[in-house]
């Protein structure tokens, strides 16, 4: 046999749940081995990419031989076990921790933004929760919502954790802590500072895994709508290519598909003047900072040189790394330079006076919401990019004007600002921009397209990934990394200098830009995996693979900005970067 | 008649607690020469046979712990002692290092020995701080005579001790919140597994014991004449240190044989009820302890016959109240108590405590309804059953054990 | 956040002064690192430490953040630790916190007495400060002194027996 590997039998565990036989591998948590027989055993702060917190107990089932009951997300399997999920003493435990949990929440669920999608409320609906005797001992404490991007409703708070540990174990950042103890226990910042005086980077991590209303997105909903229906407004809109293998999860589809065409047409159907693709401008991105890295490497500049395309990424390096900064590329992000073409060339182009037009960016993110109220993004007192959304908000303005996503017909982007390549496409996922970039580099240097295309030691969910390519006159080494922690230790082993690397690629966000902090809830690895390889299936079919071929590039270099790198270039497409000073420094 | 004996305690007001010299010329460290010539295995078979149980509540077979620990085989292994008697009413501890200190640090060391341990931590809590310098200077002296250090007395055997401080925190007693405190964060409970004796403090293998139960332990090693397994019966051999105190006229630690009659204890070791008063009831080991009325007098002090009256020895503390306090007062005081204390991370404990803490009080006003009675019942059943820690598992013990001692006083008339 | 006392009552307000870390203190809290060998895990005992030497017994602000820069350690654990444990203060207690003991076997031991004629002596409720910054009262658990019962616990040092008024007034008179 030569498949040995493959054939290797992981050891199997026989039990019965609620007398029926389940085989599931050793090591298997009773939570997990109740899914398999289609049980879905209510749980709060389980999630399926975290440690295991065991905190909200609602999980809780009787196993046979216990005296107490078993929390079920913490409990493995064993050969015999008997497991009992629906007994009355389990009922009546799940139920009692849920109106333990309702009578210290905050229940304006009409008006909550998770108001229909709240881990909560779908548990309460599900157990017909009344609340009979017990007061109500929720301390109603400020939302605190001085920043562009997060909003915290610390009285929605349930404990759970998620936030907590995302902050710490996948972000490595901490910004966020337990604090105090008993009834008095609350998810908080140190000091209960505003999350700007923090380490926060606005990542959003936090808001995407909260079972409840507690961490939001700033909701700028309202903001668009009035623009749409605002007479003298020409809207246009640019969508990330993370959004169209995203949206689809919140509509009916499954994980990782492809809907582009319906996409277009929602927001063809929601009144956008047009509609555009960030894959154009992350194209433009390439251009610069293909060009920028090898402008770094014949004249000796900085290196490595880091990406600059992820603003949670940026506000990490900002406020913890100020001394790496000259190492970041001056060039703007995809949304930022769409941003500038659309409000200087598109103007010339289209003939629409700018002080008509209004940007929307449809984002993955919610650091996006901070990039675009930098002042650098912008001139003249006008911001680049007007509002941004999550695909979370895009989601809830289809709902609002009462779109059957799954029913719309498929449409095209716009011209000129819609048309992308499969590198401007591949942005959207850990190793993408690393890829568009060797791609494009790896033609200019060598004068002949890279075979195959395909760059796969960059590709991948693991979160280092480094490889070395032969461009004939020199090689070049490079890294790939995902998650603000691995960014940390990339950075300290920048710091010390032991990155003999020439580029690296760092996103804050798991998995990269599809697995954003604004993304639909319900995000989780398995789900990013499945968008990466969506992403992938898109630069494949698409005509144009690589960014300088983008016909729509070529005309825009043309007509108006010359060559990459070029003063206009420059003016319009870099920006620069500052030191966030510390609430306190030492000496 | 109570006789208190002097065993655990013998070495109290023998010698200067300050003086390893003092200390040597009792015979200090005897019992650690004489572990380190023995095999690590038959030192865990002597505390087995003399059925010596874990002090600190859970009354797990001390023997059994150090055996299973001694099993795990890994290159680096802690020990940890808890000095964290947070239970009310327990004060046994703080005699014993106040006292013996050295006795103390001999014992963990013969623990680290038996279990090949290389680094034993104590966890002294916040409210004995002022004990603090009594056991820097034990570990120092005991350094600098090689009885505690790098390869000491030539043995090979090298063992450090390294003393931490609690900061007021009754769930840090519990194992996991303990390690957790000692790794420098806010103590809150972690699941189990993984066991303590596997993964405890940074995650290496941990074995942890009470205070007391360490201090038995040189004493028994020199127990030439049998002494220890000369008191108590069956599951219960041996003494016990147990902290009397509430309406009595002597509160104080006693060291007392298994065996003893609770009369014995309260109405005779400490003396009785002063002024005039009757008893209300009685509190067994700590806060999160259950209780019982005056039908336990006569019952003796062991693990069996404790559990048998529906009560346990846990933190080993008695807790005498008077008739001037009402059981619901009674009950208010140890609520008040654990609604401070939840670390507030499960969801039963932190938000359970609050709510019966306002029925408590609902009642204490004369508005509790039935309803309310019956949903105290449920949620403090909740509690026990689905906590994450002992900690919520137990707080609910004293209401659920007076709702069966003392039925009537959950009555109420009328329906809800 | 700073804090400012109106009326005996702790007011959270950005109006107030800011802690300032002379170069003095900053200097001591040094010291309690290096004897604490610069060791994060040993965290809790650094802050017991600086919190007593700083006269309000609390780890202000700027403290938390001067300990974190220097361990290092996250300062959002070190604000866990403060709220955390009852024996550390993210906010200003006082020279002398009375703490009185709130558990059962003082209580039953007509603690309530020892806790109003304390609170009579000093003109102020739990939580409040005295006027000058010097006394304030924290009701805490259990702290094994049931021995002696009732009994108080100021700066760590326990006072037992205070069961009649006189006691009681004598026993602060120690610190007036």
């Amino acid at each position: 046999m030569a498949e040995t590997n493959d054939t290797k039998k992981t050891e199997m565990v026989h039990l019965k749940i609620n007398n029926i036989p389940v085989e599931v591998p050793a090591g298997t948590m009773v939570l997990a081995a109740a899914q398999k027989i289609g049980i879905d055993i209510p749980h709060l702060c389980y999630h399926p990419d975290q440690a295991i917190k065991a905190k909200c107990r609602i999980c809780s089932v009787e196993v046979k031989g216990s005296r107490k009951l078993s929390a079920s997300c913490t409990t493995v399997v064993w050969e015999g076990m008997e497991v009992f999920t629906d007994t009355q003493l389990v009922r009546d435990t799940q139920v009692g921790i849920l109106q333990l949990i309702m009578a210290d929440h905050d229940k304006d669920c009409l008006t909550c933004p998770r108001n229909n999608h709240c881990e909560l409320q779908t548990l309460c609906a599900r157990f017909n929760i009344q609340m009979p005797n017990l007061p109500d001992v929720t301390k109603m404490r400020t939302t605190e919502n001085t920043n562009p991007a997060i909003v915290r409703h610390p009285s929605k708070c349930i404990k759970c954790g998620r936030c907590f540990r995302v902050c710490k174990d996948v972000q490595g950042v901490e910004a966020l802590t337990f604090a105090g103890r008993s009834s008095d226990m609350i998810v908080t910042t140190p000091y209960n500072l505003p999350l700007e005086k923090t380490d926060c980077t606005f990542c959003g991590q936090c808001s995407l895994v909260c079972p409840t209303g507690a961490i939001v997105e700033k909701d700028d909903t309202q903001v668009v709508l009035d623009a749409l229906q605002n007479p003298e407004k020409h809207v246009i809109v640019q969508v990330a290519p993370a959004v169209r293998v995203a949206l689809g999860d919140a509509f009916g589809y499954e994980g990782g598909a492809i809907v582009t065409g319906q996409m277009v047409t929602a927001l063809k159907m929601l009144g956008f003047d047009k509609v555009f693709d960030t894959n154009f401008s992350a194209d433009l991105t390439i251009m610069e900072e293909g060009a920028e890295l090898l402008q770094r490497i014949e004249k000796g500049g900085k290196m490595p040189m880091l990406t600059s395309c992820s603003p949670g990424w940026i506000n990490f390096i900002e406020k913890h790394y100020p001394s790496l900064l000259p190492h970041l590329s001056t060039a703007k992000s995809p949304m930022s330079m769409f941003g500038a073409v659309a409000k200087t060339y598109y103007p010339k182009q289209s003939g629409v006076p700018v002080k008509n037009i209004f940007t929307v960016a449809i984002m993955p993110c919610t650091a996006k919401k901070f990039e675009a109220a930098r002042p650098e993004m912008g001139r003249d007192g006008m911001r680049d990019v007007d509002a941004v959304l999550t695909t979370r908000e895009f989601i809830k303005l289809i709902r609002y004007v009462g779109l059957s996503f799954k029913d719309l017909p498929e449409s095209q982007f716009d011209s000129p600002l819609g048309t992308g390549s499969g590198a401007g496409a591949i942005f959207g996922a850990t190793g993408g921009v690393m890829e568009a970039a060797l791609r494009t580099v790896y033609e200019k240097v060598t004068g002949k397209e890279a075979k195959p295309l395909e760059f796969n030691d960059v590709r991948g969910f693991a979160g280092v990934k480094e490889a070395t390519y032969d461009l004939g006159v020199r090689k070049v080494k490079v890294a790939v990394c995902h998650t603000l922690l691995n960014a940390r230790k990339m950075m300290d082993r920048l710091e010390k200098g032991e990155c003999d690397y020439d580029f690296i690629e760092v996103m804050a966000c798991p998995g990269g830009c599809i697995g954003g902090g604004g993304q639909p809830y319900d995000t989780t690895n398995e789900i990013r995996k499945k968008r990466i390889a969506s992403l992938y299936e898109i630069d494949k079919s698409l005509p144009y693979r690589k960014s300088h071929e983008n016909p729509d590039i070529i005309t825009l270099y043309k007509d108006f900005l010359g060559e990459p790198l070029s003063d206009t270039a420059h003016h319009l497409l870099h920006t620069t970067y500052h030191q966030v000073h510390k609430l306190y420094e030492f000496k | 008649m109570g006789n208190e004996v002097k065993f655990i305690t013998k070495n109290f007001g023998k010698y200067d607690p300050m003086s390893i010299d003092s200390y040597l010329s009792i015979g200090g460290f005897a019992g650690l020469k004489r572990a380190m010539a023995m095999d690590g295995e038959d030192i865990a078979s002597l505390l087995a046979e003399a059925k010596v149980k874990g002090r600190g509540g859970a009354a797990y077979d001390m023997g059994r712990k150090w055996s299973q620990s001694r099993a795990v085989k890994a290159p680096h292994k802690l020990v940890i002692c808890n000095a964290d008697e947070g239970e009310t009413c327990t004060f046994k501890d703080r005699e014993l290092i106040k006292n013996d200190p050295f006795n103390l640090i001999e014992a963990i060391t013969i623990c680290g020995y038996t279990v090949n341990a290389q680094d034993g931590y104590i966890y002294l809590r916040e409210e004995y701080r002022h004990l603090r310098p009594l056991l820097l200077n034990a570990i120092k002296q005991a350094e600098e005579r090689n009885l505690l250090g790098d390869n000491i007395q030539n043995t090979g055997f090298g063992f450090h001790i390294h003393l931490y401080s609690g900061a007021g925190a009754y769930v840090c007693g519990e194992g996991t919140a303990l390690i957790r405190s000692i790794e420098g964060k806010a103590g809150r409970p972690r699941k189990k597994p993984p066991f303590m004796k596997v993964s405890g403090l940074f995650a290496l293998p941990t074995c942890v014991n009470n205070v007391e139960s360490f201090s038995i332990v040189p004493h028994l090693l020199m127990d030439d004449e049998r002494e220890y397994v000369s008191y108590g019966s069956g599951e219960s051999l041996g003494t016990k240190l147990v902290s009397v105190g509430g309406n009595v006229r002597r509160p104080g630690v006693y060291e007392i044989p298994f065996g003893t009659t609770v009369r014995d204890i309260i109405y005779d070791l400490a003396q009785g009820i002063p002024g005039g008063q009757s008893l209300r009831l009685i509190q067994f080991g700590g806060a999160s302890g259950k209780v019982s009325d005056g039908r336990i007098l006569d019952t003796p002090y062991t693990y069996d016959d404790l559990k048998a009256a529906g009560v346990t020895v846990g933190s080993g503390s008695v807790l005498v109240v008077d008739s001037r306090t009402s059981v619901l007062d009674f009950l208010r005081m140890t609520q008040e108590f654990f609604s401070e204390e939840s670390c507030g991370q499960c969801t039963p404990c932190r938000e359970g405590n609050l709510h019966i803490k306002l029925i408590l009080e609902k009642m204490a006003r004369g508005e509790a309804t039935q309803a309310d009675i019956r949903d105290m019942k449920k949620f403090a059943t909740i509690m026990s059953i689905s906590s994450l820690c002992g900690l919520g598992e137990s707080a609910q013990n004293a209401l659920l054990s007076a709702m069966k001692i003392f039925p009537k006083i959950f009555e109420i008339g009328g329906a809800a | 956040m700073r804090f400012v006392y109106m009326g005996g009552i702790l007011m959270a307000t950005e109006n107030a002064p800011e802690f300032v870390i002379t170069d003095e203190l900053a200097q001591k809290i040094d010291r309690v690192l290096d004897e604490h060998e610069r060791d994060a895990t040993q965290i809790v005992g650094v802050l017991l430490d600086v919190q007593d030497l700083i006269e309000q017994k609390y780890v202000p602000q700027p403290v938390a953040f001067y300990i974190a820069q220097k361990l290092p350690i996250k300062v959002s654990v070190i604000y866990d630790c403060l709220t955390f444990y009852n024996a550390l203060s993210d906010r200003p207690r006082a020279k002398y916190p009375v703490q009185i003991c709130r558990s059962v076997a003082c209580k039953v031991n007509d603690s309530d007495t020892l806790f109003e004629t304390v609170k009579d002596v000093l003109g102020v409720q739990p939580g409040e400060v005295t006027y000058d910054g010097r006394f304030t009262i924290e009701e805490v658990p259990c702290f094994g002194a049931c021995d002696v019962a009732p009994a108080v616990r100021i700066n760590g040092k326990v006072y037992g027996h205070l069961d009649t008024p006189d006691k009681i007034r004598a026993m602060l008179a120690e610190f007036m």
